[in-house]
């Protein structure tokens, strides 16, 4: 599904992440957890197409082919999804209108025809039950006055309706309360299967007693430094990074 | 021979039509005196620093076309809101086309100024209120009232809801190499009545046209007068509208302005109180481009105890365009409890674009709410890539924001065809199809 090779990027000159590999595959939840500042986040808005950054070598393909150099909505065409961290406040744009023109400007890329309404009120139906949100919270305005869990269910909500193949959920956890932590992961968990994949990027293991990962990653510094299976993200939760570090500089 | 030197001595000829015993032959004399002592405004004047007319002042205008000019309805047609559910005052090339119009005297005055101003049945009403409220010292304005002959005219009587809009439209046909011309509008709206207008100018071809537009509103006590501006006018319009707005006790009037076309626009909004509980609102959207420039220049002249305002004018600049916002709010010791509030928001899309923003707050009363914010800025990046990222195109995502940003004015056009009208005039100038109204 997604395969990062040798991946160095930077912003302003500055080196972020200095080679990173990783390989994901269909049906595979993968968790990047690390430090404050190890480039965790810039790792998901390079993934996404943020312009911000540069990539100076290496390679991202999702289904073998390369998309670095593609503008974030072709890569969101071909179904990346990026749940952000601080989802932005739209004002003057309601929830729908915003889901409606996503969905077609994707359907349209895909020579697909504009989905019927009524089609799209059923699926959008469907999914606000799926992530238990309110009906009326949908014709406001996107994410703006939104709590911070509810702007963090509204993004699950947005991947639920696009159905992406490769989802990746930067710091989904931040901010939500046990009872929405709870909603979000079963939603994600919902939408999973053996065709897509998830990418979770956190920084702590709460989540992840959610939503089971297959891998987990350790980003420091720029770089993959350890992998393991789920047991790592616990190994990490008692121990912090300390003991990764110590072990790095043996 | 300059355009001011024209102008005087076209009075003249102009003068010898009308009835110089009369009241208003004064009034028209004094009014062309202060234009001759003053001439054009320039930049010299603070109220004029960013907006200079010289480029347009050049043009050799006819003052009073020499042709009769007849179009057909269908050419016009997608100029008009409806083709049956509105009054229409209708004129072409300064005239009025009773072809197009569609005028009433049924329970109301929809018709024609040169009636009201010759008729004596009107003799009363116009006494009462031609130029009472529009300014005898501002030189355009004078301009205008010395030529004043034709516009709309329109007289609500007291309690009386007018159910369907009035359009008021100027066409302008370009038989004339060049044209000016002074339209004048006076519209009185009785005590507890209501109405809606809608006022647009409209060139039919590139030919130059320079418009010095008065139009003059006196909202008795509890009217409610809600007054919209078209100004989408191809590049080779331009356009001076003075607007002067006399309110009384808990009257609300609202303006709404929005520029999208012609070359040089300018706009003078002047709001007056005379009464408590009143309530003002002055709104407007403005999206240009190329080398278009748009000057609002607007003015709250709070006199009275308890009366509120709100003024939200939103502005979006693309390539070497310029604007102009100068909203004063002027608020004088009698008017204690006074809620006045400007919001000015601007985007500059080009780097060539160029904004001059100027709150003006003046307050002498000391029990008070006034508040004024401005910002100017570029399209929100963060915003782009959120959107992007959702698979909305960048020129999608661009205009989706630019829509955004408008919204709040759009949202408060009370007619929803017109809204419509409004959305899709944007769509088409941000070039995009969204497939929903907002």
């Amino acid at each position: 599904m997604l395969s990062i090779k040798n991946l160095h990027a930077s912003v302003e000159d500055k080196e972020i992440l200095k080679g990173i590999n990783l390989e994901i595959n269909a049906g595979e939840v993968h968790a990047i957890m690390g430090p404050n500042g190890a480039g965790k986040s810039t790792l998901s808005s390079i993934i996404a197409g943020n312009e911000n950054y540069t990539v100076t070598d290496g390679q991202i393909l999702l289904e073998g082919e390369d998309i670095s150099e593609l503008a974030p909505e072709e890569r969101a065409h071909k179904g990346v999804f990026l749940s952000f961290q601080y989802p932005v406040e739209i004002p003057g744009v309601s929830v729908t209108n915003f889901m409606k023109t996503a969905i077609n400007e994707s359907r349209k890329a895909n020579g697909k025809e504009e989905m019927p309404a009524n089609e799209m009120l059923k699926l959008i139906r469907e999914k606000s039950e799926l992530l238990e949100i309110d009906r009326k919270f949908l014709s406001r305005s996107l994410n703006e006055g939104f709590s911070g869990g509810e702007k963090k269910r509204n993004e699950i909500f947005q991947m639920a309706m696009l159905e992406p193949k490769l989802a990746i959920l930067d710091e989904t956890d931040s901010g939500l309360d046990i009872d929405a932590l709870r909603i979000v992961a079963n939603g994600v968990n919902k939408l999973k299967n053996e065709n897509n994949a998830v990418l979770v990027i956190t920084h702590y293991q709460r989540l992840l007693d959610y939503i089971i990962p297959d891998f987990v990653h350790v980003l420091m510094d720029g770089k993959i430094v350890k992998s393991g299976g789920k047991e790592l993200a616990y190994e990490l939760e008692e121990k912090g990074y300390d003991w990764i570090k110590a072990e790095l500089e043996v | 021979m300059e355009l001011k030197e024209k102008l005087i001595s076209s009075f003249m000829a102009f003068e010898e039509q009308i009835d110089v015993h009369s009241e208003l032959h004064d009034v028209r004399t004094s009014a062309i005196k202060n234009f001759e002592n003053k001439g054009f405004p320039t930049k010299k004047e603070e109220a004029w620093k960013y907006t200079s007319l010289n480029t347009i002042l050049k043009n050799d205008y006819s003052v009073f076309p020499k042709h009769e000019n007849a179009i057909e309805f269908a050419e016009v047609k997608k100029y008009f809101l409806h083709e049956i559910d509105t009054y229409k005052v209708i004129f072409v090339d300064g005239k009025f086309s009773s072809f197009l119009s569609s005028t009433t005297h049924d329970g109301l005055d929809v018709c024609l100024m040169s009636s009201a101003l010759t008729k004596p049945k009107y003799k009363m009403v116009i006494d009462e209120y031609f130029n009472k409220i529009a300014s005898k010292d501002e030189t355009l304005t004078s301009l205008n009232t010395a030529f004043a002959n034709e516009g709309a005219y329109i007289n609500i009587p007291k309690s009386k809801v007018v159910e369907k809009p009035i359009e008021i439209i100027y066409f302008s046909t370009g038989v004339e190499d060049a044209l000016m011309v002074q339209p004048r509008n006076l519209v009185i709206v009785g005590e507890n009545a209501h109405v809606q207008i809608i006022e647009r100018h409209q060139s039919l071809n590139e030919n130059p046209v320079l418009t010095n537009a008065v139009t003059e509103i006196f909202a008795q006590k509890r009217a409610i007068a809600d007054y919209y501006k078209i100004q989408n006018d191809l590049l080779s319009a331009n356009l001076i509208d003075n607007t002067y707005i006399s309110q009384k006790q808990e009257s609300r009037v609202s303006v709404h302005t929005f520029s999208f076309g012609g070359n040089i626009t300018r706009n003078n909004l002047n709001f007056y109180h005379f009464g408590e509980r009143i309530d003002s609102t002055l709104k407007g959207i403005t999206i240009i481009g190329d080398k278009q420039h748009v000057d609002h220049y607007t003015l709250v002249n709070h006199a009275t105890p308890n009366c509120e305002s709100h003024q939200n004018y939103k502005t979006i600049l693309a390539d070497s365009s310029t604007g102009v916002f100068n909203g004063k709010i002027y608020v004088e010791k009698e008017a204690q409890k006074t809620d006045a509030f400007q919001q000015n928001n601007n985007i500059l899309l080009g780097d060539k674009a160029t904004i001059n923003a100027k709150p003006q707050l003046e307050i002498f009363a000391d029990d008070v709410k006034c508040s004024h914010g401005c910002t100017i800025g570029q399209l929100d990046e963060s915003a782009m890539f959120y959107m992007q990222q959702r698979g909305i195109p960048k020129k999608e995502a661009k205009a989706l924001l630019m829509y955004a940003f408008s919204n709040e004015v759009i949202e408060s056009i009370k007619i929803p065809e017109l809204k419509k009208r409004i959305t899709k005039i944007i769509a088409t100038k941000l070039g995009v199809n969204l497939g929903f109204d907002l």
